[in-house]
């Protein structure tokens, strides 16, 4: 097994808590986007990861957990922008552009400021690129709470969600209101992608968040399936990422190894090649 | 321009009363009133930009009246309420994941907050609704994958499932071959037998609606005449409605209906009635 997983792998409590909260973010990510895809909101969900970005940096820069930072950001930011939002396609586009770059840059002032203080060395770092390896052990149960959360406000809305995201006019007619819905799921959104920027950081989490449910809704006939597929492809994603990363350190003599995030991402990567190609060779058999 | 009152057998279903509607500072509907009773077939018939989808919006509560009220079963229309909708030109994009048997199922339940499961009476009314619309085989497909036409039946599923009074259909034979058009209008006259369920159904062309339909709603110029097809598919009714001269010409049987005077580039045939 040697060649596979490299020694210290299973004995290091570091890698033990990244494998534990790295699953619980994928299975949240995963289940959020599938619903993230079909309503055709992932550059919403690119736009709120520069959002907590932005968030992250702050608390780094006030000595907060990244995570309360990367939630609270998220959560004002997309709620925000969806109370502000109109049902026009091309409004949403724009106003989701605007609050990207704004986002992005206060989150290069605020980076800024944090790497030109010395108390809070390698922030920059764990903001940017996540810090599944470093992440303190206190912030574990914090996640996993949040994350139990947001996955229980998403089964709790999923008929009324599904349905306005299917067609919103339908979902009105009925009695939903499709505003009130869309705001539940994009603090929802929110939650979960400043879960997915603490392992893999904010300019990645739009992988984890759209390319296993990209990938799960190729294959899968049904919601159902392509969630549990999402969520298998994620975790699997997110696993495979951690121990690469880890092996990396003896891949080279010179012991520098490669981030868990790129390893994340070139997992998904992967996956969603993998699930075109099933995809077109499925259309070929007809 | 008012309507006749309920023929004596039929129940209420919906009172359009004196409504009025105006969009952006226009008018564009005008003391509308008439009334639809229980398992009635009414074809609401007009031009594009007569306002048909904006009164079917009205009864649904998706558009607010400036004067005016809709009362449904008894009760002032709102949102949420026992009528089925079936919009004008929905199209899902091929990817959608849902199967079709799940969507139509979401016209039960697409409303229910909560973590209970489907329960077993959403799936059986969801069987029974797909059979009687004949479309038990494609239950398990996903809608993106239908045809436009299998689509909108599975939309006329979806909004049955909840056992509605009213079913609303905005044009649902725009984009229909004649004979899907004469397939749907017998499948939803069987369905409203079956169920009980009054059907409005708009349309720009009569024709293939007359053999089935209870009565005519007849909309131009923000009102609306209604009755039988021999009594409002006149001359002088139609002018009257219009506000100005129009010709129901009979042509090798078939009824056509002119707008305009002799002459005028504009006038074109509008409604054909077999």
């Amino acid at each position: 097994m040697h060649w596979l997983v490299e020694p210290g792998f299973w004995s290091n409590p570091v890698v033990g808590t990244a494998l534990v909260l790295g699953a619980v973010v994928a299975v949240v990510s995963g289940a959020v986007g599938v619903v993230v895809v079909v309503r055709g909101q992932s550059f919403a969900g690119h736009a709120l990861t520069d959002v907590a970005m932005a968030g992250g940096a702050g608390a780094s820069l006030v000595g907060a957990a990244p995570l309360v930072g990367f939630l609270l950001a998220g959560v004002l930011g997309g709620g925000s922008m969806e109370a502000a939002g109109t049902e026009r396609v091309r409004d949403r586009d724009v106003a989701t552009g605007v609050v990207l770059g704004a986002a992005a840059g206060l989150t290069a002032l605020l980076l800024y400021f944090v790497s030109s203080s010395s108390s809070a060395t390698g922030s920059t770092q764990s903001v940017l690129f996540g810090s599944v390896f470093t992440v303190s052990p206190s912030v574990v149960p914090l996640g996993v709470a949040v994350a139990a959360g947001t996955l229980a406000a998403l089964f709790v809305v999923r008929r009324p969600l599904l349905l306005s995201s299917l067609n919103p006019e339908l979902a009105a007619a009925r009695g939903v209101r499709p505003r009130a819905i869309g705001l539940a799921f994009v603090v929802v959104l929110a939650a979960s992608v400043a879960l997915s920027a603490l392992v893999i950081g904010a300019i990645l989490s739009t992988a984890l968040l759209v390319g296993p449910a990209s990938a799960a809704l190729r294959v899968a006939r049904g919601l159902g399936g392509a969630t549990l597929g999402a969520i298998a492809a994620g975790v699997a994603a997110v696993e495979l990422g951690i121990l690469a990363s880890y092996d990396s350190f003896y891949w080279s003599s010179a012991h520098r190894s490669v981030p868990v995030s790129a390893c994340v991402v070139g997992v998904i990567l992967v996956e969603v090649a993998l699930s075109a190609l099933w995809s077109r060779a499925r259309a070929r058999r007809g | 321009m008012g309507c006749e009152p309920l023929p004596e057998d039929r129940r209420e279903v919906v009172h359009v009363h004196r409504v009025e509607v105006a969009l952006g500072g226009r008018t564009v509907l005008h003391d509308v009133d008439f009334r639809v009773g229980e398992g009635e077939f009414v074809g609401l018939i007009g031009t594009n930009g007569s306002g048909k989808t904006t009164l079917l919006r009205a009864i649904l509560g998706l558009q607010a009246t400036t004067a005016g009220e809709v009362i449904v079963a008894g009760r002032p229309g709102r949102r949420g309420g026992p009528v089925g909708y079936v919009p004008q030109r929905v199209a899902f994009d091929h990817d959608v994941p849902v199967r079709v048997a799940d969507f139509v199922a979401l016209g039960v339940d697409g409303t229910r907050l909560g973590l209970a499961r489907r329960g077993r009476g959403v799936r059986e009314r969801v069987e029974a609704v797909l059979a009687s619309l004949e479309l038990s085989a494609l239950a398990g497909r996903r809608i993106g994958a239908l045809s436009g036409g299998e689509q909108q039946r599975v939309l006329m599923a979806h909004a049955l499932a909840s056992r509605p009074r009213l079913l609303l259909l905005d044009e649902p034979l725009a984009n229909l071959d004649l004979p899907r058009v004469h397939e749907t209008i017998a499948v939803l006259d069987r369905v409203r037998r079956a169920e009980g369920v009054a059907v409005v159904l708009s349309a720009h062309e009569i024709g293939p609606l007359v053999p089935v339909m209870d009565r005519v709603i007849y909309i131009a110029q923000g009102g609306v005449a209604c009755g039988t097809t021999e009594e409002v598919v006149r001359a002088e009714v139609l002018s009257a409605l219009y506000g100005h001269h129009v010709d129901v010409l009979t042509v090798h049987g078939r009824v056509v209906v002119v707008e305009g005077e002799a002459g005028d580039p504009g006038a074109h045939p509008e409604v054909v009635v077999r």
